[in-house]
């Protein structure tokens, strides 16, 4: 039997950035709110203290702060044609779980995306004509322009103190900052961090090339700062231990020391932990979701949380997962392109090229999650692929963030993995060397896709996502171009040993890539093409609005929260100034 | 291997271990180092770490008992430890830094019972890019690859792993590295890739959990592990070795 609790204004699914975010702004038009998250809940002073918050084998080896994927994974295959097979373990990419989803673990490197990634399909066309983008390549608009959020961008900038140095205010180009970006209403909140050696080299070896380097945008207070939500976040201490750690220092922004404090206190907000949601219940006549049915995974019982507005923040999977299971909106079927919920998955197509220095003390373990110096000039269309036979690209970046000695104590090419000789170089190298990340777009393809396993079911009873994907001729095209440039600065830096990997052959889940999945719920205005409008409000249900990197249609050469951050803005704009107003869909399909 | 006496006889106690810390005092800890950064909002060590022992008087290694793995499997993976990290001038050897006992607790623990696994059915032959398929446990995967792999070694060399030579014991885990031996159940690479990953777990995580004994190879690359709190220290180091006397968190609890 399952138990029916009293309406409440709006329920939320998944507490991360995306939940916290809509959460503050739907209380503060007054609104009740139960936000459910599976996960436990996190509190900075307690969870996150020396010195065992320090464990790289348990933190970041382990992934005691992720997704555990004996609840609850992902199965994957290349192909339509194969059997997909459950990832045992999380590689590839790490969920988030908890309060604070992986906003509590994340580096923090936080970027908006170019103008002209928001309006894609639009602008290649323009530049290059429509035969430039092949048939199977589904980019889309976004539906909303960069104008139009630049303003959320902002709001979400301010929300996490970022350190950074803005490239263009107003139009005006400033210089030390990325003469790429889109324009910017105000200069970054905190001055940049103070950058390693190894960032000073390649800042320099890059503007020796006539490119245009700039601090990497953080998220990592490079001095204390107060929000405009009035809480305070301490000063980086270049730990290096950002990335799958909570932050020791109070100095990382997360949902947990931005927001979480702010929404503790709001009466009207209620955070139920350990409280994972099975379905929404959807009524399709009045196509609108009731409900959202959830686990309370202290007891064992099922409930089911009656709601005004329903809101998907359940990140990429669980979002997707949603609405399929719950049939909501038609699944994508890659045969006959028809459909729209599973559609546009993508992940990002990242490369490294190791740089090693004879003589250079780099002291690796002084790091934080974005302490690094970028270059723009060869990410999405900044340079001209004219005469190139790919599109797309991504920034090329040297970021000292961490050398915790299990994962990394990397060697040049050709040493051995193990005995006297790999021991030699680990000792050798480890203080000398640095890693250049080469972050690449990944366009949506046809064949990319998520849908439901026939197969294999999670702790719920559920099928698990299923996830169909590959990589392309334009990524490994992309991803070649793109690492033979980052080779190019390693050259220039005078690099005793230089690995370049760009990424080729299939797509592999075991080696940890990043946690920039996206897509699966695409945004736009075709309701034939996309799930969510451009309010991310759901064609098929007025009251579902949906958060999170799902609703990208297709991935740009960037870490995605900046953006992410600014639609949560954008949407929660929508429903507390048009939707509340007249609770309907707010655009014509 | 230097180790003139049977592996297995070593591991279960029967002779003491020599294993001083060889890297000892060559980092003296400068003064900032353990100092709190001004105006760190709880970053700070609450109090100046307890000194830790100069390593080279550290207590002389005695072997733990084993908790699940038995003589043969610990004395295996002791052979094998010691092959990857050899004793040389840059530390002592793998199983003098605790890897076995590493091993053993991990997969005594949570770990070793597939914690964090998802281990539903039906099992399949793994695919091109889809990781590891095996419905065993991580200890039940280490025993099966452990007895497939003294089957061939014996078959092979006439001895089980710990009864060969150092340059022997290496031939066959470079075949196994290869997945050039032949293992009936397991593949002798997806094998030796998991017992690689544990040994590097063992050597280079804190010592808590059983290996790096004396923070043996945090001293060999110069990793300080805890505090790390660099505020202070990434101008004024740029360029410059920083050296401090590591420190794990034992040392701050
Ligand atoms: C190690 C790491 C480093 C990263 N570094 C960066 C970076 O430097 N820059 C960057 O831009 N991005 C980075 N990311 C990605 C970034 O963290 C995410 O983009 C962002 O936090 C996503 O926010 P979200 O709210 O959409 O999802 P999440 O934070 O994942 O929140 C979703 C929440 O929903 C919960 N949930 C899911 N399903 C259910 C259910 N059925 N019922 C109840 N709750 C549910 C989850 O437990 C989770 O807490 C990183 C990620 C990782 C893992
Ligand atoms: S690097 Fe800075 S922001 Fe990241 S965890 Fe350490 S102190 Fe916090």
């Amino acid at each position: 039997m399952v138990k029916k609790l009293k309406e409440v204004d709006a329920v939320l699914v998944g507490m991360g950035w995306t939940g916290s975010i809509m959460a503050r702004e739907l209380s503060r038009a007054g609104l009740s709110v139960v936000a459910l998250e599976r996960g436990a809940s996190r509190v900075p002073g307690d969870d996150f203290t020396l010195p065992n918050i320090r464990d790289e084998l348990r933190f970041s080896v382990r992934q005691e702060l992720m997704q555990d994927p004996a609840q609850e994974t992902v199965t994957f295959r290349h192909s339509a044609d194969k059997t997909a097979l459950p990832m045992r373990r999380f590689g590839a990419f790490l969920p988030g779980d908890g309060v604070g989803g992986m906003g509590t673990h994340w580096n923090a490197q936080t970027y908006r995306f170019l103008p002209s990634d928001h309006t894609l399909r639009s602008h290649l066309t323009e530049r290059y004509g429509r035969k430039k983008i092949p048939d199977d390549m589904l980019i889309a608009d976004w539906g909303v322009t960069y104008d139009e959020l630049e303003g959320h961008y902002d709001r979400f900038e301010k929300l996490c103190g970022l350190s950074g140095k803005a490239g263009n205010i107003r139009g005006k180009i400033h210089p030390g900052g990325n003469p790429y970006e889109g324009w910017r209403s105000a200069e970054y909140p905190n001055k940049p961090l103070k950058p390693s050696l190894a960032g000073v080299m390649f800042g320099e070896a890059a503007s020796g090339l006539g490119y245009h380097p700039f601090p990497a945008p953080a998220g990592n207070m490079s001095a204390p700062y107060v929000n405009p939500e009035g809480v305070r976040l301490g000063a980086c201490q270049y730990c290096g231990h950002c990335e799958r750690f909570g932050c020791e220092a109070n100095a990382k922004s997360s949902p947990n020391t931005t927001l979480l404090p702010v929404l503790a206190k709001e009466a009207k907000v209620e955070i139920r932990d350990r409280c994972y949601a099975s379905r929404l219940v959807y009524d399709k006549s009045g196509r609108k979701v009731t409900a959202v049915v959830y686990v309370d995974l202290r007891t064992g019982e099922e409930i089911e949380q009656p709601a005004g507005i329903v809101v998907l923040s359940a990140w990429v999977f669980g979002n997707t997962h949603m609405m399929l299971h719950s049939g909501i909106g038609r699944p994508y079927d890659p045969r006959t392109g028809k459909g729209v919920v599973g559609r546009n998955y993508c992940h990002q197509i990242q490369s490294a090229v190791g740089v090693f220095f004879q003589d250079k003390e780099l002291n690796p373990f002084m790091g934080a999650g974005s302490l690094g110096m970028v270059i723009d000039d060869f990410n999405g269309d900044n340079f001209d692929h004219r005469d190139l036979d790919f599109l797309g690209g991504g920034y090329i970046a040297l970021n000292s963030t961490n050398g915790r000695p299990i994962l990394n104590r990397p060697v040049p090419p050709g040493t051995p993995r193990w005995g006297s000789e790999w021991k030699q170089a680990t000792a050798q190298w480890y203080r000398r060397a640095a890693s250049m990340n080469c972050q690449g777009s990944n366009y949506a393809s046809r064949g990319n896709y998520l849908d439901l396993d026939p197969t294999y079911r999670d702790v719920l009873g559920r099928p698990l996502i299923r996830m169909t994907y590959n990589l392309t001729d334009n990524d490994r095209k992309m991803s070649a171009f793109l690492t033979e440039k980052g080779a190019g600065i390693a050259k220039a830096m005078g690099a005793t040993h230089i690995a370049a990997n760009p990424r080729k052959g299939d797509f592999d889940v075991v080696p940890y890539q990043s946690s920039h999945n996206t897509g699966g719920t695409p945004m736009g205005t075709d309701p034939s093409t996309s799930a969510v409008n451009r309010y991310l409000q759901s064609w098929d249900a007025h009251n579902l609005f949906v958060l999170g990197a799902s609703v990208f249609p297709q991935n740009a050469g960037y870490n995605p929260t900046g953006a992410v951050g600014a639609l949560s803005y954008w949407a929660a704009d929508a429903v507390v100034n048009k939707y509340l107003k007249n609770p309907t869909h707010l655009m014509k399909a | 291997m230097t180790e003139a006496l049977p592996r297995r006889r070593f591991l279960i106690g029967a002779a003491a271990g020599t294993a001083a810390v060889t890297t000892a005092g060559a980092f003296a800890a400068p003064d900032q180092a353990l100092a709190a950064p001004e105006g760190a909002p709880q970053a700070a060590p609450r109090a100046p770490a307890p000194a830790t022992a100069p390593a080279a008087s550290a207590p002389e290694y005695v072997p733990e008992p084993m908790q699940v793995l038995t003589a043969a499997e610990a004395a295996f993976i002791g052979a094998a430890a010691d092959a990857i990290i050899p004793a040389d001038d840059l530390s002592p050897s793998g199983s003098d830094c605790g890897v076995v006992t590493y091993i053993d607790r991990q997969l005594a623990g949570a770990y070793g019972a597939g914690a964090r696994l998802y281990r539903s059915g039906p099992f399949s032959t793994p695919q091109p890019g889809t990781g590891n398929q095996s419905p065993l446990a991580p200890l039940e995967f280490f025993r099966a690859g452990i007895a497939a792999a003294n089957t061939w070694v014996k078959a092979t060399y006439g001895k089980e792993l710990d009864g060969l030579d150092g340059p022997q014991v290496a031939e066959a885990l470079k075949a196994m590295d290869a997945g050039k031996a032949e293992f009936a159940a397991i593949g002798s690479k997806p094998f030796f890739n998991a017992l690689l990953q544990m040994v590097m777990e063992g050597f280079f995580s804190d010592p808590m959990y059983g290996g790096n004994r004396g923070m043996a190879s945090w001293r060999m690359i110069g990793y300080p592990g805890l505090p790390a709190t660099y505020a202070d220290k990434i101008e004024t180091y740029r360029g410059k070795r920083y050296e401090a006397e590591p420190q794990s968190i034992a040392d701050f609890s």
